[in-house]
């Protein structure tokens, strides 16, 4: 049904949404993905996030009425609103917006007034996502999380800005360790960030060992950090384990940009860990993920989660386990007034600029999930048009707030769902058979049983274009029925088509930048109206 | 490739009696496979570094054959025994009849 | 985001053809058992031009490195001289698209030793 606003802010409080039963010696404070979020947004969760191989069925493989079973959440629950897709209109008018770099603000200090030496430990895609994370090339992020008092963190996104840019930052600006064990240096192929630190918390030696994004340079353009090389380095990671346990760690914790299958594959492998801070697949989980002893935890993105987590260690040996994912509801979560002066400082240099209306949406306009999104759906249409395209192609970024239907679309919101270091929109021909090795590739990025071979975001989305997906097929068979909606016709593998698309990895792209071919777009529409996307076919739905 | 051929090593500069040490070389050179056409269609002549040999004190410590798929800027990583004070010799052989090398010292005390 | 990227597919039938004559080359037709020798390869290329691999065989007295899907399969061998501290390498290889990586291992017992890992050369793009 639709919440009253009064009806939904009555049902919380920011005592009950800090409410914790202190146990053991040692907490941990996770935040991860907020991608540059500084004010509070509306963000829906995925309708589609499927999981393959031995993923199906698991989580964070559930989603809406199967999440909602798993974990007791209540139909129009806080929860509901906060985890899951379905209602998610009335939901929001109801609860409003979440997250905030205030509000999250003021969830640590509680938890460190709780317990003042809790960690607070950053999972990465922190400078990346906003307008003004762009113009100030992450700076206002930067300054927001020393002002938080992250004491450190792992990467992603961050290296887009280049690497120039981040040793500057990680050198200069940042007033804790920037940690990456699986970071090396391409020439020589030796260490290039440091692996871990140990921080003696409640008596305990606490060690946390940061890995960063293990597919940089092929999910993004490796022209950028040129001399740098990723990998899981699964040995790696197990030579680290072995390393601070000899130096004395009591508790292992890995701040991992990994993606949470990874994860779970690396849990299995790697004994030795105690608790996985997962990231870079956008995943909020109620409760911790048990894989051989080792606790996962999921703490979403955007600023929407804090998650806490609450450490009984002893005789070097971690003996019990509570944690609870904090939702950052806006209008219930007291604004911290420090972090609420630093982001306005940030944000009044681009104020008229965040704030000019560019039209109105009639639709939901959100990205998340495995397929096409309405704010992509609106992309490629912005594409089509602008560039005057045949086929239009939008990367399967899970970052990106959503718009609910009767805003306003602001500069901002478009800056939400493109900003990025390499946005230029191109215009080039591919043949069908190409376009097919496309889709293929990077279907097999995101849908191969294996873990490790999971390299990407989700599945690049399509203008123009209709397909058939059957996830379970090996690469090369999952893509069947490509057709061009405009004729019906089959694509023919052997002629060229006009493609339109942004976020290419090849240096030397060319083209405007995608912020302002979408605001081109949506100065002529006006009010836009983005229907449900009919044009991708899922086996099996 | 006669010209900007610029080898690299990085060998340890002790080491004790009979240890084992790690061993990384880099040579910058294109590497040109034989595989590849200029903007004319015509196909660019193969042209890459054949062969690098590594001994200590004259006796080998690994003997590499090169084909066109060993990437730009040769890269070798490997192991080697140091008996004694002495001196590793490394050297690169091109298509083009070039040798280039390189030496280090290590002692033994 | 895709950018436009050459392929360099192989027929399969002619690869498989070379990659044995090579093989039968190196082991002059003697039997090759699977095993007893390591191949150490990224799942995934971060760059197909230039993708680490590393080779150990104890007791080797040579190992052959060969990539099956490249257009020429040989790629390196490596001979172990009386000053090797172990019977290992490491190196960086071209690899034209997705395949299989072989390492052939000549033992100083005179048996030859196999083993081959899959590597995936994606386009990439679109990340998380
Ligand atoms: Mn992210
Ligand atoms: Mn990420």
């Amino acid at each position: 049904g639709r919440w009253s606003r009064v009806a939904a802010q009555q049902s919380l409080s920011q005592d009950q949404l800090l409410q914790f039963d202190t146990t053991g010696n040692v907490t941990l404070i996770h935040i991860t993905d907020i991608h540059a979020q500084m004010v509070p947004v509306y963000f829906r969760e995925p309708e589609f996030n499927l999981g393959v191989g031995a993923q199906q069925g698991l989580v964070p493989h559930l989603t809406g009425e199967e999440l909602r079973q798993v974990y007791g959440i209540e139909k129009g629950s806080p929860d509901d609103y906060a985890l899951t897709y379905d209602d998610f209109v009335a939901l929001a008018q109801g609860y409003g917006k979440m997250g905030g770099l205030d509000r999250i603000a003021t969830v640590v200090k509680a938890i460190r007034a709780d317990r003042p030496d809790a960690l607070l430990l950053d999972g990465g895609d922190t400078w990346q996502g906003s307008l003004t994370a762009l113009r100030t090339q992450g700076q206002d992020m930067v300054n927001a999380m020393n002002l938080l008092g992250v004491e450190a963190m792992t990467s992603h996104w961050e290296f887009t800005l280049g690497i120039d840019r981040v040793n500057q930052i990680v050198d200069n600006e940042l007033k804790f360790p920037f940690l990456g064990a699986n970071i090396f240096d391409a020439e020589w192929d030796e260490p290039a960030y440091e692996p871990y630190q140990i921080f003696e918390r409640g008596g305990a030696q606490v060690a946390v060992i940061g890995q960063a994004f293990p597919y940089l340079p092929i999910a993004n353009p490796g022209w950028l950090f040129p001399d740098l090389s990723f990998g899981v380095r699964q040995q790696r990671v197990a030579e680290m384990v072995a390393e601070v346990r000899a130096k004395g760690a009591d508790v292992v914790v890995l701040l991992s940009h990994n993606g949470f299958d990874v994860d779970r594959k690396l849990a299995h492998d790697v004994p030795g860990i105690d608790v996985i801070l997962t990231g870079h697949t956008h995943d909020a989980l109620p409760a911790p993920v048990l894989v051989d002893g080792t606790h996962l935890i999921a703490s979403g993105s955007h600023g929407k989660f804090v998650s806490r987590v609450d450490l009984d260690i002893a005789d070097g040996a971690l003996r019990g386990l509570k944690h609870k994912l904090i939702p950052i509801f806006s209008d219930v979560i007291t604004p911290d007034a420090e972090m609420a002066a630093l982001v306005e400082t940030e944000r009044a240099p681009f104020a008229d600029e965040l704030s000019e209306v560019i039209g109105q949406t009639e639709s939901l306009l959100f990205r998340r999930g495995n397929f096409n999104g309405t704010w992509d759906d609106l992309i490629c249409d912005a594409l089509l048009s602008q560039r005057d395209a045949e086929i239009a192609l939008s990367p399967g970024f899970r970052w990106g707030a959503s718009v609910l239907p009767g805003q306003d679309i602001t500069r901002e919101d478009i800056f939400n769902a493109t900003a990025m270091s390499y946005p230029e929109a191109y215009r080039t021909e591919m043949t069908g058979e190409y376009l097919k090795i496309v889709m293929e590739d990077v279907a097999d990025n995101l849908f191969n049983p294996d873990p490790y071979y999971q390299q990407g975001g989700d599945m690049v989305r399509v203008g123009g274009l209709g397909y058939r997906i059957d996830v379970a097929q090996p690469q090369g068979s999952r893509i069947t029925e490509m057709v061009k909606l405009d004729t019906g016709e089959p694509i023919d593998p052997a002629r060229s088509y006009v493609v339109a698309g942004w976020a290419s990895v090849t240096e030397g792209t060319e083209g405007p930048a995608i912020w302002d071919v979408v605001e081109a777009h949506i100065r002529e529409q006006g009010t836009v109206r983005v229907p449900q996307n009919q044009s991708v076919s899922i086996n099996g739905n | 490739m006669a010209s900007g051929v610029k080898p690299r090593v990085k060998v340890p500069a002790t080491a004790t009696a009979g240890e084992v040490i790690t061993i990384k070389t880099l040579i910058s050179h294109t590497m040109e496979s034989g595989q590849r056409k200029d903007s004319d269609g015509n196909t660019i002549p193969r042209s890459i570094i054949n062969r690098f040999h590594v001994t200590f004190n004259d006796e080998t410590v690994i003997d590499v054959v090169l084909e066109p798929a060993i990437s730009t800027n040769p890269y070798f990583e490997f192991q080697a025994t140091v008996p004694e004070s002495g001196t590793f010799k490394f050297t690169w052989y091109d298509d083009d009849g070039s040798v280039y090398e390189d030496s280090k010292e290590v002692s033994v005390g | 985001g895709t950018g436009a990227v050459a392929l360099t597919l192989m027929p399969l039938g002619a690869a498989h053809a070379a990659t044995e004559d090579a093989i039968a080359a190196f082991t002059g037709g003697a039997e090759v058992a699977e095993g007893g020798v390591t191949l150490t390869a990224p799942e995934i290329a971060e760059n197909g031009n230039t993708v680490p691999i590393e080779v150990a065989a104890e007791g080797a007295a040579e190992i052959m490195v060969l990539a099956a899907g490249n257009p020429n399969p040989d790629v390196a061998t490596f001979k172990f001289g009386p000053l090797a501290g172990a019977r290992e390498a490491s190196t960086r290889i071209r690899l034209a698209q997705t395949q299989d990586v072989i390492a052939i291992a000549k033992l100083e017992d005179g048996t030859f030793h196999r083993a081959s890992q899959e590597v995936k050369v994606t386009i990439g793009g679109c990340g998380g």
